[in-house]
């Protein structure tokens, strides 16, 4: 009986042993754990370096994994696309009618404000001839999102620099600003959105011509929102102001005119009584998909350019 | 066999990556998609040990932090993925992990991983975020991770312990 229990335990041992012998020893060896900290921590040093030496890192891998994306979402756009088809009926009714709403709430505005809209057509059409002239519009396709785990918000496009694109060049959608663009490959492009925390905008009130700057929150989707701080401090700005850029010298990295969107809520600090206003972006940056790129017309391309009078070409 | 190895997992990581910036965009929740790249890191430490999925995550997270869309610090996620190699190695060395147990490794790791990247970004003042906000994608993050392991893991795992040398087959 003892003999019996010992050779149970002995051959448990055994079984023990010979288990934890065919183990590779799976601990990582301190050397190579140590070794990859080090290499991270190196790297973010590196970046953090005012001229940059990950740049061409980034670009290598770019311009590899970019036609990889582009290719990737061009096989995958009729697939995402089913979902809409299946949209009830009940929805598009509501939709119908939620349209028609806006519709004649669209052409109440239109017929009281006549005059105002003919005078703003003088002004527009002078503002844009003394600055707006001479830019064209290269179409584009949003082929890859960051994802938010990574709190911030970027998009791959997919233009480059056989495109005519350049770093610091303004992109917009049919709704307004989208962000600018950060970085080139050969065939795709990195935009920062205007939501993204670290971009910041010139931004002009349209109703009382104050301008500003707006931040991004990192928020996608119907809770986007734009902080904007004004650079006068005594101006108030009003519920439902649209906010338009402000604009830079040559156009980057943002031309000016572009609608950004409207204030929903004015904030007054009580302590140093500045006012900040939270802007709602006209555009839907959770569903991106054609956007153009702002160039200067004439720029070469190896795609049809939207030119500035509506042109292709 | 390491070389066909280091491929396979090379050509994964690739695949992860390209996958979640153009097919799971689409289905984002809040803008935050599953972290296929974890995923795969986490396979790779529950079969192979902490040392290959360390290895593997560095390589995985460079490519996250360098690749397209990305802007922020690169390093950063190559850091948080090397310490979810660890994390997942360490888990189970003795047994064949059970579904449950891959199911909790993979909801620590990405509660680990995602933490580890918003920490640094803390830290090096890389975006300026509300911890209130970065709470809310670690959590969601945490969701669709888990929600995507009884697709992902089965496979990575199992091709991870197909290409494994000096082991029987159970």
């Amino acid at each position: 009986m003892a003999l019996d229990g010992l050779d149970q335990r002995r051959s448990r041992e055994r079984r023990w042993r010979s288990a934890s012998d065919l183990e590779r020893p799976r601990g990582p060896r301190r050397s190579v754990a140590v070794a990859l900290v080090l290499a991270c921590v190196t790297l973010m040093t590196l970046d953090q370096q005012t001229d940059p030496v990950v740049e061409p890192a980034r670009r290598a891998l770019g311009e590899v994994i970019g036609p990889v994306e582009v290719g990737a979402s061009a096989l995958l756009r009729p697939f995402v696309s089913i979902p809409d088809w299946f949209r009830s009926h009940g929805d598009l009714r509501g939709e119908i009618d939620a349209l028609e709403a806006e519709n004649a709430r669209l052409r109440s505005q239109v017929s009281t404000a006549d005059y105002d809209r003919n005078r703003l057509a003088e002004y527009d059409g002078l503002t844009r001839a003394a600055s707006d002239l001479g830019y064209a519009l290269v179409p584009a396709r949003v082929v890859g999102l960051g994802p938010s785990q990574s709190f911030s918000a970027t998009v791959t496009i997919d233009a480059g620099s056989e495109a005519g694109l350049r770093a610091d060049m303004t992109v917009v959608n049919n709704d307004g600003l989208v962000g600018r663009v950060l970085r080139v490959t050969r065939t795709t492009a990195t935009v920062l959105l205007a939501i993204d925390p670290e971009s910041v905008v010139g931004g002009r009130i349209g109703s009382s011509m104050e301008i500003g700057f707006l931040h991004g929150r990192g928020a996608l989707g119907d809770e986007a929102r734009l902080d904007l701080e004004l650079l006068d401090e005594a101006v108030v700005p009003g519920s439902g102001d649209a906010v338009v850029t402000w604009g830079s010298r040559n156009g980057a990295p943002y031309v000016s005119g572009i609608p950004v969107g409207e204030v929903t809520a004015v904030f007054s600090n009580v302590r140093d009584s500045s006012q900040r206003a939270v802007v709602r972006p006209y555009v839907d940056f959770a569903s991106l998909d054609v956007v153009g790129v702002v160039v200067p017309s004439g720029s070469e391309s190896d795609r049809a350019v939207i030119e500035a009078d509506g042109s292709m070409r | 066999m390491t070389l066909v190895r280091a491929l396979v997992a090379f050509v994964g990581a690739v695949l992860a990556l390209v996958l979640q910036m153009t097919f799971f965009s689409h289905l984002s929740w809040a803008g935050v998609v599953p972290n296929l790249c974890l995923l795969l890191v986490v396979g790779a430490g529950l079969v192979r040990g902490a040392e290959f999925a360390m290895v593997l995550g560095f390589v995985a997270g460079l490519m996250l932090d360098l690749a397209p869309p990305a802007d922020h610090l690169a390093g950063r996620w190559a850091l948080a993925l090397v310490v979810v190699g660890y994390v997942a190695g360490r888990v189970r060395q003795d047994v064949r992990p059970t579904a449950v147990s891959v199911v909790a490794t993979v909801a620590a790791c990405s509660f680990v991983g995602t933490s580890v990247f918003a920490l640094t970004g803390l830290v090096l003042r890389d975006p300026v975020l509300g911890v209130g906000e970065l709470l809310q994608v670690i959590g969601i993050a945490l969701v669709w991770d888990v929600l995507l392991t009884p697709f992902v893991l089965p496979l990575v795992m199992g091709a991870f312990r197909r290409l494994q040398p000096n082991r029987v087959p159970a």
